[in-house]
C-alpha cells in the first residue's frame, strides 16, 4: 500500500482545495486529487456567501440571512462559525488579492451581464468599481472582446437603481489580434506593454479611453489587465486616466478566476499538499464501514491511492459529482445516497429560472460533513462531503455556491485532519 | 429534456472519454467517429487559455478550432484540413483542460495525419524533412555504428548550414551526442538480466533516446528495478510514435506500433508489465496506441503500461526507501514534461525528492519548454519553440539548482540548450540514493 496520505481529497476545485488546507493545518498529510485542471478558470473568482434566500434579496448581511433557510440546508447543518473559519482559511490563503474581509456585509459587485452580485470577497482589481462606492462610471468593452457588451451592462447596473451615474463605451482596442483571440491575449499585450504604432500599449490604450471619458471617476474593462504584471497596468492606466480603474469579472476563460487558480496552487504547496491531476477516482473499497483505499484511472488502469481520512469534493451536476440519466440520480463513485423524486419530471420547473429541485440534489450530510444512508446513518466513518456535492442548496439562486464550499470544507477538512492525527 | 435516448445520458460513468469508444457511423471506409467527442466541446475555450503554442503565436487558432470546429466544417462540406494543424506541437495539454471530456489531441493527431496524407506533397522538402526527423530511429541507428563520426558530422558547421538550407533543420541547435556503446549493446554485453524472478517482472520500453544517446538513463532504470528484485527483459522494439504522431506520419508510427504490440504484449500473460522511462512513450503506448490503432493486443499493452517511477509508486514503497537514504549534495531545477501532465505524474519527483537528506529540488513552474521533439528541430519553428521556452528558462534561471532534471529526452536539450545546465534523469538520482 504504497501511495498513501492521512487524508485523502478527492476533487481540485474551491471546496477540495479548502478541504485540503484545513486538512493541512492539523497536520496531516494531505494529498489531492484532481480528473482535470482547476474549474477555477470557469468560475469569476468571486467569492459569494449568500445574497439571496427563496429569491429575496439582495441581502446585505449573509450571516442573518441565514437564518431564514431551511435546516438541511449545509449553512443550517455546518453552523454559521464554520461558514466564518472557511473565510478565515480563505483569507489567508489569498492575502493581499482579495479584499472584503474588514467586514461581514455583502460588497455588490457589477458583473459582465451588468448584474449586481452580492459578494463576500473579491479580488483587489475589483475593489474600485463596487457599486456601493460612489462616483460615476464608465464602462469600456471592446468591439473585438464580444462577450463583454459595455453600453448593455452598463444599462443593466444603472437599472438596478445605483447611486451614480454609469454608462457604457465600445471602443477598439489599439493592438489589432485574429478575430477570436482571448481575454489573455489582451492581458499579454498590456502585461509587456507591446509596442503599438511606435508607443507603448497602456498609452495609447489610455489616450483611446480618455477621449471618451466625460468626467467619471472611474473607469471599469473586462477582466484583461495584465496577469503577472497586472497592478502595475491599472496604476499606470489610472495614471493617464486621472480615474480609478477597476475590472469587470467576465466569463470562462476568466482572467480572475486562472489567478486565483495560481493563488491557490501556491497555497497548496506551500502547505506541503501533494496533488495528482489528470485522472478520475472511479472506485473504492472499503471493510467495516470504513474506506481504505479509492481507484484512480490511470488511463485504464486502476491505481489504489490509501488513505486513514477521505474527502469528497466532486461538484454537483455541473461539475459530474453528481450524475442523472433519465431513471435516477448518482453519486457515481461511492454510490451516497442522493434523495430526488422518482419521477423525473418534478426535478425542474417550467420556468428557466423558477426553484428546480435538481439544483438541490447532493449527498446529505450529518454534522461533520459524513454523507448519510436513507436511514440517516453516515454511510462511511472515515468519508466526508464538502461543495457542490453536498445537497440541500439551490447555490445559483442563493449566489451561495462558494460560501457553501469553503464552510463545508472547512468542516470536512479539518475534521478529517483531526481524526487522522488522533 | 427530449425523450430521445441518448448514449451519454444512459452513461453514469466518471468521464466521458475514458467510455469513449470510437465506432464507424458514417460509411466512409476509413476514420473513426469523432462526433461524440466534438458534440462535448461547450466553447468554453479552456483549452485555447492552456496552449502554449496559441500563447506565443498569434496566427495559431487553438486547439478548439483544430479538433471540434474543424471537424464539424469537415461534416458540413468537403473542407480541407487548415494547414495550421502542422504548428500544433502536440503536447496534448488541451486533454486535460477540457472539463468535457472532448478527446482533442485524438481529434488533433487524426486531423494531422489526413492533412498529410492528403494534402502534403510528397516531394516537398517539408514532407521529407517531416519524415526524417520523425523517423529519428533510422538516422539514430546509422550514425550509432560510427558514434564518434557521426558525433563530429552531425555537428559540423557547414554541414548543418546545408542541413538547414536544403532541408530545413535548424542550425541553432546542437545535436546530441551518440553514445558509443548503445543501451541495447551494453545489455547484450552484460548478459542480459542479473535478477529472475517469477512475481516480479517488467519489459523496458526504452525508446531511441535512451539507447542511442542517454544510455545512462536506461543503465539506471535497469539497475534500480533489480535492485528492487525484478526481472528486467529488453524485447527488440521500434519507436514509440511520439514524434511520427507529431508530424502526421500514422503508416510509420502504425508500422511501428505494430511490432511493439507484437514484442510486449506476448510477455503480458507471463506477468510481465510494461515499464518506459521516457514520459512520451509511456504516453504514447497508454493513450495514442489504443486511440489511433486498432489492432490485436493493443489495448491489452496500453493497460498494463506504467513508466517507471510511477510503476515503483505504486508496487513499492519507494518513498520509505527515499526517506532512509541519502545523497551528496545537489540541487535541481525539475521541468515536468507536458506529457507527464499528461498523465498526472508532473509532481511526482518533487514529491519524492524533496525530503531526500541532501537533495533540493525546485518545480520550475507549469510552463511548456517549448521543443516538443521534433517541433523545435524546424527552422521555421525554432524561434516559436525559444520564446515558448523562455519561462522554463528564467525560472531555471532563478532556480537554487544549477542541474536540470527532467524525464523527457527533448525537454532535456531544450533545458541544456536554454541555460547550458546539465540535465538529469528522476531515475539517475533514485539509483545514486538507493544503489
Amino acid at each position: 500500500m504504497p501511495i498513501r496520505e492521512d487524508v485523502l481529497v478527492v476533487g481540485g476545485g474551491l471546496a477540495g482545495s479548502f478541504a485540503a488546507l484545513a486538512a493541512a493545518e492539523s497536520g496531516a498529510s494531505v494529498r489531492l486529487l484532481s480528473h482535470k485542471k482547476s474549474t477555477l478558470r470557469q468560475a469569476s473568482g468571486l467569492i459569494d456567501v449568500l445574497g439571496y434566500v427563496d429569491g429575496e434579496g439582495p441581502h446585505a448581511d449573509p450571516f442573518a440571512a441565514m437564518a431564514e433557510l431551511s435546516d438541511d440546508h449545509p449553512y443550517s447543518v455546518v453552523g454559521e462559525e464554520a461558514v466564518r473559519e472557511g473565510l478565515r482559511l480563505f483569507d489567508e490563503a489569498v492575502g493581499d488579492a482579495y479584499r472584503g474581509g474588514h467586514t461581514e456585509t455583502n460588497a455588490l459587485v457589477p458583473t459582465h451581464g451588468g448584474t449586481v452580485k452580492p459578494t463576500a470577497r473579491y479580488p483587489e482589481s475589483v475593489a474600485p468599481g463596487l457599486a456601493s462606492i460612489d462616483g460615476d462610471a464608465l464602462f469600456v468593452g471592446f468591439e473585438s472582446l464580444t462577450d463583454f457588451e459595455a453600453p448593455l451592462a452598463a444599462d443593466h447596473v444603472a437599472a438596478s437603481g445605483v447611486p451614480f451615474n454609469v454608462r457604457g463605451a465600445t471602443l477598439r482596442f489599439p493592438m489589432a489580434f485574429r478575430a477570436d483571440a482571448k481575454v489573455t491575449r489582451y492581458a499579454r499585450a498590456l502585461d509587456k506593454n507591446e509596442r503599438v504604432d511606435g508607443t507603448g500599449v497602456r498609452r495609447a490604450l489610455a489616450e483611446a479611453v480618455k477621449e471618451e471619458l466625460d468626467g467619471e471617476a472611474r473607469v471599469g474593462f473586462p477582466a484583461m489587465l495584465g496577469d503577472d504584471h497586472a497592478e502595475e497596468v491599472r496604476r499606470d492606466l489610472s495614471d493617464r486616466l486621472g480615474a480609478a480603474v477597476f475590472e469587470i469579472p467576465t466569463g470562462p476563460p476568466s482572467l480572475l478566476g486562472l489567478t486565483l487558480e495560481d493563488i491557490l496552487f501556491d497555497a497548496l504547496d506551500d502547505a506541503g499538499v501533494r496533488m495528482s491531476v489528470g485522472n478520475p477516482v472511479v472506485d473504492y473499497e472499503a471493510t467495516d464501514g470504513r474506506v481504505d483505499v479509492v481507484y484512480v484511472d490511470q488511463k485504464h488502469k486502476r491505481v489504489p491511492y490509501h488513505a486513514e481520512e477521505f474527502v469528497l469534493a466532486t461538484g454537483g451536476l455541473v461539475g459530474k459529482g453528481i450524475r442523472s440519466n433519465r431513471e435516477r440520480v448518482e453519486e457515481p463513485v461511492f454510490g451516497l445516497h442522493v434523495p430526488h423524486p422518482d419521477d423525473r419530471y418534478e426535478w425542474s420547473e417550467s420556468a428557466a429560472f423558477g426553484d428546480h429541485a435538481f439544483a438541490r440534489f447532493g449527498v446529505v450530510p450529518d454534522g461533520e460533513m459524513r454523507p448519510t444512508t436513507e436511514r440517516g446513518e453516515p454511510q462511511f466513518e472515515n468519508l466526508r462531503a464538502a461543495g457542490g456535492v453536498v445537497g440541500g442548496a439551490n447555490t445559483a439562486r442563493e449566489n451561495s455556491a462558494s460560501g457553501v464550499s469553503l464552510a463545508t470544507a472547512a468542516v470536512a477538512g479539518t475534521r478529517a485532519g483531526e481524526e487522522a492525527r488522533r | 429534456m427530449s425523450d430521445a435516448e441518448s448514449p451519454l445520458d444512459a452513461d453514469l460513468g466518471p468521464t466521458e472519454q475514458d467510455d469513449f469508444e470510437p465506432v464507424q457511423v458514417f460509411d466512409d471506409g476509413a476514420g473513426m467517429d469523432l462526433r461524440p467527442g466534438a458534440d462535448n466541446c461547450y466553447k468554453c475555450t479552456s483549452c485555447d487559455t492552456s496552449c502554449p503554442v496559441a500563447e506565443v503565436n498569434d496566427d495559431f487558432p487553438g486547439p478548439k478550432f483544430q479538433g471540434p470546429e474543424q471537424w464539424r466544417l469537415k461534416r458540413k462540406s468537403d473542407e480541407d484540413i487548415d494547414d495550421s494543424i502542422m504548428s500544433c506541437s502536440n503536447c496534448m495539454r488541451c486533454d486535460d483542460a477540457c472539463p468535457s471530456g472532448v478527446p482533442l489531441s485524438q481529434m488533433h493527431n487524426t486531423a494531422r495525419g489526413e492533412y498529410v496524407e492528403e494534402q502534403m506533397d510528397k516531394l516537398s522538402t517539408e514532407y521529407i524533412r517531416n519524415r526524417i526527423l520523425s523517423n529519428y530511429r533510422t538516422s539514430a541507428e546509422i550514425a550509432s555504428k560510427v558514434p564518434r563520426l557521426a558525433n563530429f558530422a552531425m555537428n559540423f558547421g557547414p554541414a548543418r548550414w546545408v542541413m538547414e538550407k536544403t532541408l530545413g533543420v535548424t542550425s541553432e541547435r546542437e545535436f546530441p551526442e551518440f553514445a558509443e556503446q548503445t543501451f541495447r549493446e551494453w545489455w547484450q554485453e552484460r548478459g542480459g538480466p542479473q535478477v529472475r524472478s517469477e512475481e516480479k517482472r517488467v519489459a523496458y520500453f526504452h525508446g531511441c533516446y535512451s539507447n542511442y544517446n542517454t544510455t545512462e538513463v536506461g543503465k539506471a532504470m535497469v539497475r534500480v528495478f533489480e535492485e528492487f528484485g525484478y526481472e528486467v527483459v529488453v524485447p527488440q522494439q521500434r519507436c514509440s510514435g511520439t514524434p511520427m504522431f507529431a508530424n502526421g506520419m500514422l503508416d510509420d508510427a502504425k508500422r511501428a506500433a505494430g511490432i511493439n504490440v507484437e514484442n510486449f504484449a506476448g510477455l503480458i500473460p507471463e506477468g510481465y508489465d510494461i515499464i518506459a522511462s521516457c514520459t512520451s512513450c509511456s504516453l504514447s503506448l497508454k493513450q495514442e496506441y489504443p486511440e489511433l490503432f486498432d489492432i490485436d493486443g493493443i489495448q491489452d499493452l496500453a493497460s498494463h503500461t506504467y513508466e517507471a517511477m510511477e510503476y515503483l509508486r505504486i508496487h513499492e514503497d519507494l518513498e520509505g526507501e527515499l526517506a532512509d537514504a541519502s545523497v551528496s549534495d545537489r540541487s535541481f531545477a525539475y521541468h515536468a514534461p507536458c506529457h507527464a501532465r499528461n498523465q498526472g505524474l508532473d509532481r511526482q519527483a518533487v514529491e519524492l525528492f524533496r525530503d531526500v537528506d541532501g537533495v533540493t529540488i525546485e518545480d520550475v513552474g507549469d510552463s511548456c519548454s517549448g521543443i516538443s521533439g521534433t517541433y523545435g528541430w524546424k527552422e521555421e519553428k525554432y524561434e516559436t519553440s525559444m520564446k515558448i521556452g523562455e519561462d522554463m528558462f528564467d525560472h531555471m534561471d532563478h532556480a537554487e539548482g544549477n542541474v536540470g532534471m527532467t524525464e523527457c529526452p527533448t525537454c532535456s536539450m531544450q533545458m541544456e540548450h536554454g541555460t547550458g545546465y546539465d540535465i538529469e534523469h528522476p531515475l539517475q538520482l533514485i539509483e545514486d540514493a538507493l544503489v
